[in-house]
């Protein structure tokens, strides 16, 4: 281990043990913003491990979200809460595996569509099962508070920012960034290309479903159209590329701007929303190709650049 | 008296002048929070954002509510939720700490209201839901003290629907076959899972039964099999967009039967106009006692503040919450919210409903739950303790 390594790694942990005392200032506007950007760090973070080195665009979050919202709904009046986040990272995983070996060998836009039709399938599937057994509403009735739900999710997301770092030292990491730029060129050299890319998908998989399971008690009762909402991924996917996905902390950098600009226009424009957030969309794809890392990227590059002519 | 003293004097009393003007013109805050976009926006500006405006217009125009003595105006601060419980969950918050709202409105549908049950209840604020229909009413007020309900128990919604079927069958005016279908969604799938059995139990003999996805454009083939079953009744627990649907083609196939139901939207206005001497004689979800004066006066208030009819279900009791919150402030004359609270426990309110009264679970017992188009009314013909109710007739063709 080097020793930016090391201090990167007391960077974060620092700065996360700093976004853990958010709910020491008691005000409960900011913790459920807090909340939301915890959830969607996780997510968007969780999404770029696999996606941004790819450049596979998967819609499949709100799948795996949903999917994991489910597994809490459904056991939560049989077992212990805490017994659910491993189960419903096992069945995201599970689903992320089965659907990443017969799909990641489909590229570009075939892949991005499957992944669409995948949480509306997912959700299909649940409805037909509740549909044939008579179900009677999912009720998730906990003592969690938003507290509670928001240190799960910081926690996790220390977790994801673990395995990202981990992952980007390792060969894996190095096998996905050739995947990236060439996929052919990468099985020409012997890289198992479909074993990594499914193996990213795992955890990127097993991760969205854990966040599900976390947000489960905080809507308390569940229903298809919420749990599996196609919003979900489109917003990670947008929040993410904001950021930047060329680096472990380029997703956060996109999340928290993007939640305050959510935050700020439905507040003040409570009539507009749906038309402002659509023209953000817009302005983001177009000015900002790059994500914030690309700025940044470019900003050094050019300073570097004057430093080197004078 | 000194010119300087003179000039104190004279600028404190018009700064307490500004302070008292503007105390007095204090508005009381009332946050509001449902759906202006997405899936429910629909329901959503049938049945409750113009009762806000009705209810908000009339108060101001008596000049405010009165509390502790003084008039304040009402300010309404209205957020769209995007049909998203963390936008509901998020939205309840800022009014609660951003905007300082003195009020916070109940939110709109189930799962609206059940997302932002736990935040009312931190905050302390009452939340009488009217548009939240739950079997787990009893569990739910055990944890969120402050939670009302006023539209009832999902099963009794089903199992009355049956009772209406039954009574019919007694009294000999329809046979025993019956058609069941349901849009496979959550609340379309509870009503099945509880007017399935209800059906069994009662003897009748289900000569068809399906399910169809929600969204399905095309219901024909549904009705077509329906028809070819021969049912005496045709029973469908279904969403909005399939209740027009399977309506339509029911008057298409000519489906001959002495009664027919459709679920959620039968209650709409837009279901009447939409099929004028057609919908006589179709039942639903809901009903009202179209017959009540109050209940005449508020729908003739409504159309003429809003430009929007009411429907015959929720609507009502959407303006009823209204009523409660009012009555309950007014009397206790505070904007204490657990005092405001106990005393919706306590009491019995007069609404345009007619009364209502919370059992120990915070629960209206008394409510509609079928009824049925006649002379271009949706009347309610089944309720669990309301006045009212009018006889069912039998469906005579689609003409």
């Amino acid at each position: 281990m080097k020793r930016g390594d090391l201090s990167n790694l007391a960077w974060g942990a620092a700065l996360l043990v700093l976004a853990a005392l958010l709910p020491l200032t008691g005000d409960g506007y900011l913790i459920s913003l807090g909340v939301t950007i915890a959830m969607y760090t996780v997510l968007a973070t969780s999404w770029a491990l696999f996606s941004g080195p790819t450049h596979y665009i998967s819609l499949a979050t709100a799948a795996f979200f949903g999917v994991g919202t489910y597994v809490t709904g459904a056991g939560i009046d049989h077992l212990p809460y805490w017994t659910l986040l491993p189960i419903a990272a096992v069945v995201g995983g599970v689903l992320a595996a089965l659907v990443g070996l017969a799909t990641l060998r489909l590229s570009g836009v075939y892949f991005v569509i499957f992944t669409l039709g995948l949480a509306e399938m997912t959700r299909q599937v649940v409805t037909w099962y509740q549909n044939k057994t008579g179900h009677k509403g999912t009720y998730v009735l906990t003592d969690l508070t938003d507290n509670d739900i928001y240190w799960q999710l910081v926690a996790l997301a220390g977790l994801v920012f673990l395995i990202g770092w981990a992952v980007g030292r390792s060969r894996l990491g190095f096998a996905l960034r050739i995947i990236g730029d060439d996929e052919d060129v990468a099985r020409h050299v012997g890289i198992n290309t479909a074993l990594s890319k499914v193996a990213l998908f795992i955890v990127s998989g097993a991760v969205a479903a854990v966040v599900g399971a976390i947000i489960a008690p905080r809507y308390v009762y569940i229903e298809p159209s919420t749990a599996f909402t196609p919003m979900l991924s489109f917003q990670v996917v947008i929040m993410a590329l904001l950021g930047g996905t060329g680096r472990l902390w380029g997703p956060l950098v996109g999340v928290i701007p993007f939640t305050l600009l959510w935050e700020a226009i439905s507040s003040s424009f409570p009539n507009q929303t749906t038309l402002l957030l659509g023209l953000s969309f817009l302005a983001i794809v177009y000015l900002l190709p790059g994500g914030f890392v690309g700025l940044w990227d470019r900003v050094k590059h050019r300073s570097a650049r004057r430093r080197a002519l004078a | 008296m000194k010119r300087r003293t003179f000039f104190k004097a004279t600028t404190l009393l018009a700064a307490s002048l500004v302070a008292g003007a503007a105390m007095a013109a204090d508005p009381i805050i009332v946050g509001a929070v449902a759906p202006k976009t997405g899936p429910l926006a629909g329901g959503a500006a049938v049945t409750h954002w113009p009762n806000i405006a009705l209810w908000v217009k009339e108060v101001n125009e008596r000049g405010g509510l009165t509390v502790g003595g003084e008039q304040r105006m009402l300010e309404v601060i209205e957020y769209d939720d995007q049909t998203n419980p963390a936008e509901t969950i998020k939205a309840v918050q800022r009014l609660a700490t951003q905007d300082d709202a003195d009020i916070i409105l109940a939110p709109y549908s189930t799962g609206l209201n059940l997302a932002a049950a736990p935040i009312f209840d931190r905050l302390g604020f009452p939340q009488i839901t009217s548009s939240a229909a739950t079997d787990q009413i009893g569990e739910l007020s055990a944890q969120f003290n402050d939670m009302f309900f006023l539209l009832g128990r999902s099963s009794d919604l089903a199992e009355d629907a049956v009772e209406v079927l039954a009574e019919l069958r007694e009294a000999g005016e329809i046979g025993n076959r019956v058609a069941m279908v349901n849009v496979a969604d959550a609340f379309g799938i509870e009503l099945a899972a509880v007017g399935k059995p209800a059906l069994e139990a009662a003897g009748f003999e289900l000569v068809y039964e399906t399910s169809y996805p929600l969204g399905t454009p095309d219901l024909s083939p549904i009705m077509k099999a329906a028809k070819a079953a021969e049912p005496d009744a045709f029973v469908a627990w279904s969403y909005p967009p399939d209740t027009f649907g399977l309506t339509e083609q029911a008057m298409i196939e000519e489906l001959n039967v002495k009664a027919f139901y459709t679920a959620v939207a039968t209650a709409f206005p837009a279901y009447g106009g939409r099929f004028g001497a057609a919908a006589e004689g179709v039942m639903g979800i809901g009903g009202v006692n179209t017959a009540s004066p109050a209940f005449q006066d508020y729908a003739a208030r409504l159309e003429a503040a809003t430009g929007s009819k009411p429907d015959y279900w929720a609507s009502g009791m959407m303006y009823a919450s209204l009523q409660i919150l009012e009555e309950a402030i007014e009397t206790t004359g505070t904007l204490d919210m657990a005092e405001v609270t106990q005393f919706i426990k306590d009491n019995s309110f007069e609404t345009v409903m007619g009364t209502i009264d919370f059992d120990d679970e915070n629960n209206n017992t008394a409510y509609w739950t079928v009824g049925q188009w006649q002379g271009g009314e949706f009347k309610g013909i089944k309720e669990t303790g309301r006045e009212g109710a009018v006889a069912p007739i039998l469906k005579t063709g689609w003409e």
